[in-house]
């Protein structure tokens, strides 16, 4: 077991797990936080709540195809905001910039930031910059936070997740973790295809609850550890057995290459503009019918189901159909996927 | 033990040693330098850790598609 | 209907075929797939979950990571952490525990110099970028590997790259096999020899393995339509073999007709285990020549310890004396001690096929894919990981 932290604490997967409830969780632990979901809700009054929520953008290189480390952060906190039903209100964004970055880059980030703000139509109410000396930090970081207001009556969380639910993947997944490994490895695989997902899903959810309300049991964004750590983290908060058909998940051609040419799973790729919904089955069909209107969900495509509670060693179980009819147990990522030759 | 993953040449590099390759929309550069039989456009080549290490001809290729259909046919 | 659509299908009736012969042959059949890429390949489609369940698929020593000695494997750390050396590796190295249960990405988080690449071409860029650091690239691989990191060392060689080594830790597979099969108790039917390092050393070679231990030996891909193929293939000869044997001398013990390799002393009609090469469009008889003479140009054969098996005779790659400035050992006067296995491991068991992974005592227990011991833990091809994350 390591004694330092590495990379793979980071990494979204099991060492990232144990590292929060093993250490974080364990000394900070309270109501508000203990649920671990993608933000938290604050109760104003009996009716109302405020979805609270913040992340850290770390991301390297800073420019990627299909985004930025500053659209990264907007979109990023916003999703995590709609992932219990919050329209977002406000963000804050704080800078630490490493001695020696580009002006010209830090102003083409904050347009960045604008721009993604403008499109979400959200925004930045405070922030704060800071500089640390050369070697300190990789060029910047940026930490958003965000709050969100809950319509009244509305309660999607993972413990809302029923038996039979169907579930939901928004679009083609591992797009954003492909683009990042190959571009910060300096990898020579290129394809126009292979470009960062990132968007803001706060319309979306939004359309969805409108429609479908109650129908909305729960959603996530499978980000770092990808759709695979995702589905496994919400069977280990609800004691529910998630099963999945392979042939149904929504994978570019080019991701899936990529993937294949690297040794990686995409099923294990960050995603930054999907999310997975746990939908009532007699709203699923009306489900995939809103979220194909919206051009970051086109693919969203039904990938499995809800099916009773976990069988063995109440372990948390995500069993996936292969395309063969073969059955496999899906695990949580360890640490960062490495390109491998074997 | 191996991964390696077939790729259509489209380009030939010529005094470098090197290939441009496809798979689906991606793009890659390979070294031909322990390739058996030199590929010409349009073959297909196995490439493993970013070099070829053999060359499949188009024949090949569209042999081993036609075997599969014809034997989906059987079944 | 789409390529993928076809074999999926394929597969099916495969699968049915697959179910029909083991019953005919009735005993249990313990089939290797020699490659760790075929073990992921099984695994990642579920086929263990498929085929009827007196097949028991062994895992075998194909897997670069899981067979570096733990000596090895130490040495590397150790290197990691000298100031003017940058470590070179691919990605599959990065989380092998050395002795004290650190690991490469451990050392990086420590502030080493450690870079993962996709091709060790790559090595040769970040030597020239790094000038003032003694690259060392980790060859790890089997043939399929070893003639592009010869390739690298010529390029090097011929450009005059002074800071670039290789820590030579290639293995060759045939010397393995026969190692293997040759143990007593050993319990093999029939192999899956590996696509990708067939394409290289050719499918002549498997000859003396069918001819020395009437074991069917069948080249296959890798996607679950080649396996499952190679799978029916093997079987078909196993029942073949039995039917033969059985109408030969009345015996209908399987087992004792196979290992007793008596059947080629029987009659006319007997039937012996044979080449089948499922993998035409990839692997030919002779290999490639080309890859296989640059091999021999930069390394020599020499004796060199697997994880879990020992010593194997002139199985390992180590480099020519013309070549001895680009290997790290020599060059930085590194020993590296071979006498440090885990001595409660039973991999070498698992890779045997005498056990499988639940009954080794430390499985599940102390060994976990967070904290492996073993080689068959460390790697995603191995056995027990793949048991552990599958089964």
């Amino acid at each position: 077991m390591p004694t330092t932290i590495t990379l793979d604490h980071g990494s979204g997967g099991l060492y990232t797990h144990n590292l929060i409830k093993g250490i974080i969780v364990r000394h900070l632990t309270n109501p508000l936080l203990d649920p671990l979901e993608d933000s938290a809700l604050l109760k104003i009054g009996h009716y109302r709540s405020i979805a609270f929520t913040t992340d850290s953008y770390v991301v390297d290189p800073i420019f990627f195809s299909g985004g930025d480390i500053g659209s990264l952060s907007v979109n990023g906190t916003i999703n995590d905001l709609a992932m219990k039903g919050a329209w977002p209100i406000a963000l804050s964004c704080s800078f630490i910039l490493e001695e020696g970055l580009g002006l010209t880059d830090f102003e083409k980030v904050v347009l960045s930031i604008k721009n993604a703000c403008e499109t979400a139509n959200v925004m930045v109410a405070t922030g704060d910059t800071k500089v640390v000396p050369r070697g300190k930090c990789d060029r910047l970081f940026i930490t958003t936070s965000g709050v969100g207001l809950v319509k009244e009556g509305i309660d999607i969380g993972i413990s809302n997740i029923r038996d039979g639910d169907m579930i939901i993947v928004s679009g083609e997944i591992g797009s954003h973790g492909i683009t990042i490994l190959t571009e910060r490895e300096g990898m020579d695989i290129k394809s126009p295809s292979i470009k960062s997902d990132t968007c803001a899903l706060h319309r979306l959810v939004s359309a969805l609850i409108d429609d479908i309300g109650d129908g909305l049991h729960a959603l996530k964004d499978p980000t770092r550890g990808g759709l695979c750590t995702a589905l496994w983290e919400a069977s280990d908060t609800t004691g529910y057995l998630m099963d999945i058909f392979e042939e149904k998940i929504p994978i570019n051609n080019d991701v899936r290459g990529a993937s294949y040419i690297l040794g990686i799973d995409p099923l294990y790729l960050a995603n930054e503009g999907k999310l997975i919904a746990w939908i009532d089955p007699l709203y699923a069909e009306r489900a995939i019918a809103i979220m194909k209107a919206f051009d970051c969900a086109k693919d969203a495509a039904v990938i499995g189901e809800v099916k009773g509670r976990v069988i063995d060693d109440n372990a948390p179980s995500v069993i996936l159909h292969t395309a063969i009819g073969g059955k496999r147990r899906l695990h949580p990522l360890k640490g960062m996927p490495l390109p491998r030759i074997c | 033990m191996c991964l390696a993953v077939p790729m259509e040449v489209i380009e030939l590099r010529e005094g470098v040693n090197v290939a441009l390759v496809r798979l689906e929309g991606i793009e890659k550069e390979v070294f031909l330098d322990i390739v058996d039989n030199m590929p010409e456009k349009g073959d297909y080549v196995l490439v493993h850790a970013g070099f070829a290490i053999h060359t499949i001809s188009r024949e090949d290729v569209s042999k081993t598609f036609e075997l599969l259909k014809g034997m989906n046919a059987v079944d | 209907m789409s390529i993928e659509h076809i074999k999926n299908n394929q597969s099916k009736s495969i699968l049915s075929q697959i179910t029909e012969i083991s019953g005919k042959i009735g005993a249990e059949i313990s089939i290797m797939e020699v490659c760790g890429t075929h073990t992921v390949s099984i695994a990642r489609h579920g086929i263990r979950s498929l085929i009827p369940p007196n097949i028991r698929l062994v895992s075998g020593p194909g897997c670069p990571v899981c067979v570096t000695s733990q000596g090895a494997i130490d040495a590397m750390i150790k290197i990691a952490e000298m100031p003017d050396c940058r470590v070179v590796t691919f990605g599959d190295m990065m989380r092998v525990p050395g002795t004290d249960g650190g690991s490469l990405m451990d050392r990086k988080g420590r502030g080493a110099k450690v870079n993962i690449v996709y091709s060790p071409m790559d090595a040769l860029y970040i030597a020239q970028k790094y000038q003032d650091d003694l690259i060392v690239f980790l060859a790890v691989g089997f043939e399929t590997t070893a003639p592009l990191i010869a390739s690298v060392i010529k390029r090097a060689s011929k450009e005059g790259v002074k800071n670039f080594t290789v820590f030579p830790a290639m293995k060759l597979i045939m010397p393995a096999i026969f190692s293997l099969l040759s143990q007593k108790d050993v319990m093999i039917d029939g192999l899956i020899c590996p696509g990708h390092v067939s394409s290289v050393i050719g499918a002549d070679v498997y000859e003396p393995v069918c001819s020395q231990f009437n074991a069917p030996c069948v080249i296959a891909g890798f996607d679950a339509h080649d396996i499952l193929g190679a799978i029916r293939a093997i079987l078909m000869q196993l029942l073949k073999i039995k039917e033969n044997y059985n109408n030969n001398c009345y015996n209908d013990r399987y087992n004792d007709c196979h290992n007793r390799e008596i059947s080629t002393a029987k009659g006319k009609r007997t039937e012996v285990a044979r080449v089948e090469n499922l993998y035409r469009a990839v692997v030919d008889s002779h290999g490639n020549k080309r890859a296989l003479s640059m091999i021999k140009e930069v390394f020599e054969h020499r004796d060199s310890v697997w994880r879990g098996l020992g010593i194997i005779e002139k199985s390992g790659l180590f480099l020519r004396d013309e070549y001895m400035d680009f290997c790290a050992i020599s060059r930085l006067k590194i020993d590296v001690d071979e006498g440090c296995e885990h001595s409660m491991c039973r991999c070498k068991d698992i890779l045997t096929g005498r056990i499988s992974p639940p009954d080794c005592p430390l499985f599940k227990r102390a060994c976990t894919p967070l904290n492996p011991f073993g080689p068959c833990m460390v790697s995603n091809e191995g056995a027990c990981h793949a048991y552990y994350n599958y089964a």
